[in-house]
């Protein structure tokens, strides 16, 4: 797309989602604030696990952390709800920090299990008796929904829905910028080699940590939202398959690919619904045939397969202009299938 | 003291329990040097099927048995169809394979079954003569029976020919492969034991924990504990750590933390043992080449 093109598109895209609310029911709109807050999260562990290779099955904790903040502000200070969401996202930029400090250690498989070790225990953590004075124990804490400014022609729903995306959007374009300067081709660069990397002189411990951190906070920030949008916080609200499904939502959107996020975020607000039709198992057993059949075929998800079909089309235009074809863009995301490093050749 | 010897001998009796699961990580590690996600939820599965025998009017041990069959028949099925196919890709796409197994163990589980919890017969009767003052017949049981499956497996791994072939195709897959061993199957074979391993625990836990589709999270957790305070490339070591897991968690459940917060003990030990000593207490350190 050339670059007026691609200013048309955005605008119109714009145009959409902020029309899109008036167009349909209450119930709808909540999904739709709900696909905001997972491209929130997605986006955040995308950058943690797609771009810079560090595999969390844990961010549902920091989902949680979030989501408390807020609550336990909203429940015991008086402190407005717009204020809670860049606390909620502060708190787990110190908390996503500290814990990539020892996982600076943990390579591949091992900060894998330690983060799932993390999500597991999270529900339990959260129903422990001496901070239940804070956390309200197992009932959880019960939040009111914020009430649209007067000056605006929205119903309560909708203006969640606003909140999010003027948060949402900022936070793309954050995370764009990041991922395609600098700092992103060194998040990609420790992926890919880190001892590489580091020979280039990229201060592999501090990206990392700091990329631990930045995703925690993009997690958090959901979470706070999240609270919010649904106005309840509970410890049995977030188990580890909150987690896996945010593992889901990147693998299906696209791992190492900012409008994967997106994708991945539609397909977990909305598939479960429909499957649940089926039977209470049925959205567990698509997200796992999901999973492992996406690894399989479609490794870079919906995002590389919409990539790949640009690519295509483009490239037939280009031959019947006759004009020099240009390289195809460097590309960031993670080769996923073939051979890993040190793999075991057996018959 | 009588209450703290309690605690120490019930740890011991689930820690047979953690000790069998870590078994089953390391079998697979060993080989393949994939953390199996969903070794709990093959457990989870392997108990549903011999709840459905018992149920369907066989004798427990007759049950265990064949479910011990099955389990081995699934385990090799389930590394054919499902790993095989990613064995040397990266550490993403295997942890996303593993997680969409455990996942679809879980949904399949709680599709046929249901999510209401189910009692387990224990085959040791609460009268029996060998329980005592400090431990349920079902804890001494649990307990026998894993040291007797750990004894055959020290027995089939260091006696048979079998053992060996598959102890040379995890150490040294290339050279096994030049004298003839089929390295896959003993892959697969690695896999059907590690589902057997699992399954036998399954069916020891079950009685305590009972019988529901997330019954094993908090076993697997425990486990991945054990495998690692031992050392995930040393079988023995991961079973000694199980049981040190299972008095661990028993004591500091009972004198420090509360029962409530038991699973962030094992938090705890797995990020602790990867900080300090990731190779575990009695594993090797790993050296690799660059």
């Amino acid at each position: 797309m050339s670059a007026p093109q691609r200013t048309l598109a955005f605008a119109a895209l714009g145009a959409f989602l902020v029309l899109l609310p008036f167009a349909i029911s209450n119930y709808h709109v909540f999904q739709l604030t709900m696909v905001v807050v997972y491209a929130i999260v997605l986006l955040g562990l995308n950058i943690l696990t797609g771009f810079n290779g560090q595999v969390s099955l844990g961010h549902g904790a920091f989902f949680a952390i979030g989501a408390y903040v807020t609550a336990i502000l909203l429940d015991k200070t008086g402190v407005p709800y717009w204020a809670t969401v860049p606390m909620a996202g502060g708190v787990c930029l110190v908390a996503g920090f500290l814990f990539g400090l020892p996982a600076l250690r943990l390579e591949g498989l091992y900060l894998a299990l330690a983060t799932f070790a993390l999500a597991v225990a999270t529900p339990q953590i959260l129903k422990y008796r001496h901070i239940e004075q804070w956390t309200g124990g197992v009932q959880g804490i019960t939040i009111l929904k914020p009430d649209p400014p007067p000056f605006l022609p929205v119903n309560s729903d909708q203006w969640l829905y606003f909140f999010c995306l003027v948060i949402a959007v900022p936070l793309y374009v954050v995370g764009w910028n990041l991922l395609r300067a600098r700092t992103g081709r060194a998040l990609v660069a420790i992926r890919d080699h880190p001892l590489a990397a580091s020979a280039m002189g990229i201060d592999n411990a501090f990206y990392k940590s700091a990329t631990f951190g930045i995703s925690a906070m993009y997690t958090g920030v959901a979470g706070a939202l999240g609270a919010l949008v649904t106005q309840f916080v509970a410890p049995d609200s977030f188990p580890i398959f909150l987690s896996l499904s945010f593992l889901v939502g990147i693998v299906v959107g696209g791992v190492a690919s900012i409008p994967g996020a997106v994708f991945g975020a539609v397909f977990i607000e909305f598939v479960p619904n429909v499957a649940s039709a089926i039977s209470d198992a049925a959205p567990w057993a698509i997200y796992g045939l999901v999973l492992i059949l996406f690894m399989y075929t479609m490794p870079q998800g919906v995002a590389g397969l919409l990539r790949m079909l640009e690519r295509r089309f483009a490239a037939r235009d280009w031959s019947l202009a006759g004009k020099g074809q240009p390289a195809a863009p460097p590309t960031l995301a993670l080769p996923l299938k073939g051979e890993g490093k040190g793999g075991r050749k057996a018959d | 003291m009588d209450t703290f010897l309690q605690q120490v001998l019930s740890g011991l009796a689930t820690g047979g329990i953690y000790a069998s699961v870590a078994l089953a990580l390391v079998m697979i590690y060993q080989a393949t040097h994939h953390v199996n996600f969903a070794q709990g939820e093959m457990a989870m599965f392997s108990t549903y099927i011999a709840w459905t025998l018992i149920d369907g009017g066989l004798s427990y041990w007759l049950a265990f048995v064949l479910t011990l069959a099955l389990s081995f028949v699934a385990g090799v099925l389930i590394e054919r169809i499902v790993i095989r196919p990613i064995e040397n890709a990266p550490v993403l796409s295997i942890v996303v394979v593993f997680v969409g197994l455990l996942v679809i163990l879980n949904s399949v589980a709680g599709w046929i079954y249901g999510y209401t919890i189910k009692s387990f017969p224990s085959p040791f009767a609460n009268d029996a003569w060998y329980g005592g003052r400090y431990m349920s017949p079902h804890e001494v049981g649990m307990i026998s029976v894993t040291l007797a499956m750990l004894l055959l497996v020290f027995l089939f791994f260091r006696f048979t020919p079998l053992g060996l072939a598959m102890r040379a195709s995890a150490q040294n897959p290339v050279s096994s492969r030049l004298v003839g061993i089929r390295v896959g199957w003993m892959l697969a074979l690695g896999w059907g034991l590690a589902a057997m391993i699992g399954s036998v625990a399954g069916m020891m836990a079950a009685p305590i924990v009972y019988l529901d589709p997330n019954m094993m999270s908090g076993v697997l957790l425990y486990g991945f504990a054990a495998a690692l305070l031992g050392g995930i490339t040393n079988p023995w070591g991961a079973a000694l750590g199980g049981f040190i897991v299972g008095v661990l968690e028993n004591l500091a459940g009972a004198y420090v933390v509360g029962t409530e917060i038991k699973l962030t003990v094992a938090l705890v030990i797995i990020v602790g043992v990867l900080l300090v000593r990731p190779s575990g207490l009695f594993g090797r350190t790993l050296v690799t080449r660059v």
